[in-house]
């Protein structure tokens, strides 16, 4: 029974992926954002869930364990944690109004499909069907990085692409060793820990943590 | 022999460990030179050991050394010594909210460098170069100030997503790798020439691995973050940096390019890693005409080089031996600069190249070593930057490469112009007013520089060993390069 509706679970939680990185490109508030990332924490476990118990491999559910406390809890926690007291007050207010960057999201979907489509041609797994989402949540960090003012909001666009990155890496081969999800998994919780450390200091230095204030370094 | 595979990564660590509690705070100053020193001798011990061709192994294969880890490594031990060792005296110490904290950051960043270049799994290899980041950055910010904290916000955000897009390129290469049997992410693996991987994959993996790691090494359009993080950061820690974590980004994208030659061939990304050359070269020239700040021209002639020795990787074959001759060579000038930038600057107050002025009457002790160092650094003969160019631009020509090396050297005249320029400018013609004492201490420790000038002027001379170590860590990547 598990295996006829593997294509639809899969598919649901593809969705729920693409749909969350939407609602973070349209929604401007930060806690919204840091509870859709939280969201996309548990869809991806999911899938990395779904993905194990067809190939019963073991791993894989561990690795679901790991990604379901990390981006789903750990991650979204940390973010939070200082943004209570500022996000009331400060007014969010990226380059981009939400028409444009709605239509922006829907074009790099397409692009992610139309190149990796090219690539994958010879398989016809479900999962490699499903990649070109994982390739469009990196577009779609990338695009929050670049217009996002707030320095925790251009956190969050660098969260989502590493949510995206593991997407793809998920569909495409069934994740990466183990041992290695975790160094990478540490890597990422040991940068957002330093963001979010510098994010603070740079609220104390400089009142506020829009980015373009950064400009006194130049040629 | 084990042990010297593992060394350089657990005394590290271990060294950072002891810097920490406050009962050997009068010695965590000693921990980065020691640390240092271990991965020097792990390093030579390591080039001797694999003379014969072979390579050493531990833990199941995971960390493999062959002759090319063991010069890069080598290299990373006495660049890293040369940074520590001459950046003793500078007052660091003190500023941190952890005491010992700086000292042990130095530790972790060499302990993750020399698992960057003794790791067999590119997958390891990635983690390691993105815990470098890691460790720096607190490093960078470590000033507390303004301009230091921009710095530091822009250094971490773009090396992790350029790390980041490396991460997807491993990930599509891993992909491609699983088509036939057992996926792996063991360079020895994925470089058997009878393992059939999927041309698309290699080359998409390929193509966004590279320009991840070229991130790292300051390769433009991604070099935005090196100018502001040279600057800003301690002198040590831009030694280091400009020294070490280039070279091993660089290390990073020759792994890489041995393994998509041998799937798509060399012509790809030999026209990514020219392009990339000669557009740091061109920014290099640029943005060093009118350059006002000492610290800042060094890490644009950071870029330079990182830009020369990307063009010496895209033209392969023969011009590898003198791009590792180069990354030595470098790293040792660079890191003396940046030293004696730091001096200068705790001297004399002011970062601006206008401020300076004469330094030669006044302040002998530190002008003259400058200005050797950059004698060297612009590629005078004896030094060995003077050999690795020629040989890069000689094997270009004879490769019918001619036109990007005829390009770079039309830039490379533009930086030198420019350097030196501004180097006369800082150190030749009269002081404002005339010195009362002339300073001739060095303000610092002076052995580690004469060490590091004298290094850098023998090695293009010694054939027999420097010379094969380099032939035979060419010789590891393959003969399709």
């Amino acid at each position: 029974m598990f295996t006829s509706i593997y294509p639809q679970l899969i598919g649901l939680c593809a969705g729920t992926l693409l749909l969350t990185t939407a609602l973070m490109v349209w929604r401007h508030s930060l806690l919204a954002s840091i509870g859709l990332l939280a969201i996309q924490g548990v869809a991806l476990a999911a899938l990395v869930a779904v993905i194990g118990t067809t190939t019963g491999d073991t791993e894989l559910l561990l690795v679901a364990v790991l990604v379901l406390v990390l981006k789903g809890a750990v991650l979204p926690f940390i973010l939070a944690r200082q943004s209570r007291a500022t996000t009331r007050t400060v007014d969010e207010s990226p380059r981009l109004n939400p028409t444009a960057a709605l239509l922006t999201v829907a074009g790099l979907t397409i692009l992610s499909y139309v190149v990796l489509g090219r690539l994958f041609m010879h398989t016809s797994t479900v999962t490699s069907h499903a990649a070109p989402i994982g390739l469009a949540m990196v577009l779609i960090g990338f695009l929050l990085l670049i217009t996002r003012r707030r320095a925790r909001s251009q956190l969050v666009g660098f969260l989502l692409l590493d949510n995206g990155i593991a997407t793809v890496a998920f569909l495409t081969s069934g994740g990466v060793p183990l041992f290695l999800e975790l160094g990478i998994s540490l890597d990422v919780l040991l940068v957002v820990v330093i963001l979010y450390v510098f994010a603070g200091r740079m609220h104390t230095k400089f009142g506020g943590t829009d980015v373009d204030t950064l400009r006194e370094l130049h040629d | 022999m084990v042990y010297v595979l593992l060394a350089p990564l657990l005394l590290p660590a271990l060294l950072a460990g002891l810097s920490l509690p406050p009962r050997f705070a009068p010695a965590a100053r000693f921990t980065p030179i020691a640390a240092s020193s271990v991965v020097l001798v792990c390093g030579i011990v390591l080039i001797v050991a694999t003379s014969a061709g072979s390579a050493l192994t531990v833990a199941g294969g995971v960390l493999r050394a062959d002759a090319l880890s063991a010069y890069v490594l080598a290299v990373i031990g006495a660049v890293g010594l040369v940074a520590t060792w001459g950046g003793l005296n500078a007052v660091h110490t003190g500023h941190t909210a952890v005491p010992g904290g700086y000292d042990a950051l130095l530790c972790v960043f060499l302990a993750a460098m020399s698992l960057a270049v003794v790791a067999d799994n590119i997958g390891l290899m990635w983690a390691a170069v993105e815990a470098t980041t890691i460790a720096t950055a607190f490093l960078v910010g470590h000033h507390r100030t303004r301009k230091s904290l921009e710095a530091a916000w822009k250094y971490v955000i773009l090396g992790s997503v350029g790390v980041a897009i490396a991460l997807l390129g491993i990930v599509l290469i891993y992909a491609a790798s699983q088509g036939h049997g057992a996926p792996t992410l063991s360079w020895l693996a994925l470089t058997r020439t009878d393992l059939p991987l999927d041309p698309g994959l290699i080359r998409a993996g390929g193509a966004l691995a590279v320009l991840g790691f070229a991130t790292k090494a300051g390769l433009a359009p991604m070099h935005s973050w090196l100018p502001d993080a040279h600057s800003q950061a301690p002198a040590p820690v831009s030694a280091l940096m400009s020294g070490v974590l280039l070279s091993v980004a660089l290390y990073a994208i020759l792994r890489i390019q041995a393994i998509t030659n041998l799937v798509i061939g060399p012509d790809f990304l030999r026209i990514m890693l020219a392009i990339g050359g000669l557009l740091s070269l061109a920014v290099a020239a640029a943005l060093l005409i009118r350059q006002r700040d000492y610290k800042r021209m060094l890490a644009y002639s950071s870029i330079e080089h990182m830009g020369l020795m990307a063009l010496g990787v895209a033209i392969g074959g023969a011009a590898i031996p003198a791009v590792l001759l180069y990354i030595l060579g470098h790293g040792l000038i660079k890191a003396t600069l940046f030293l004696l930038a730091g001096r200068i600057l705790a001297v004399e107050g002011t970062p601006l190249i206008g401020e300076v002025r004469g330094l030669l009457q006044r302040r002998p002790g530190l002008a003259i070593p400058w200005l050797i160092a950059m004698l060297a650094l612009v590629g005078f003969p004896p030094f060995s930057i003077f050999f690795s160019e020629v040989s890069i631009a000689l094997t270009g020509w004879a490769t019918g490469m001619s036109i990007p090396v005829a390009i770079a050297l039309a830039l490379l005249l533009i930086i030198f112009a420019s350097l030196t320029r501004l180097t006369v400018h800082m150190t030749l013609g009269a002081a404002p007013e005339p010195p009362s004492i002339r300073d001739r201490s060095g303000h610092g420790p002076r052995v580690p520089i004469i060490l590091a000038l004298t290094c850098a002027a023998v090695i293009g001379f010694l054939g027999q060993p420097v010379g094969a170590a380099l032939v035979r860590a060419a010789g590891t990547l393959g003969g399709h390069n």
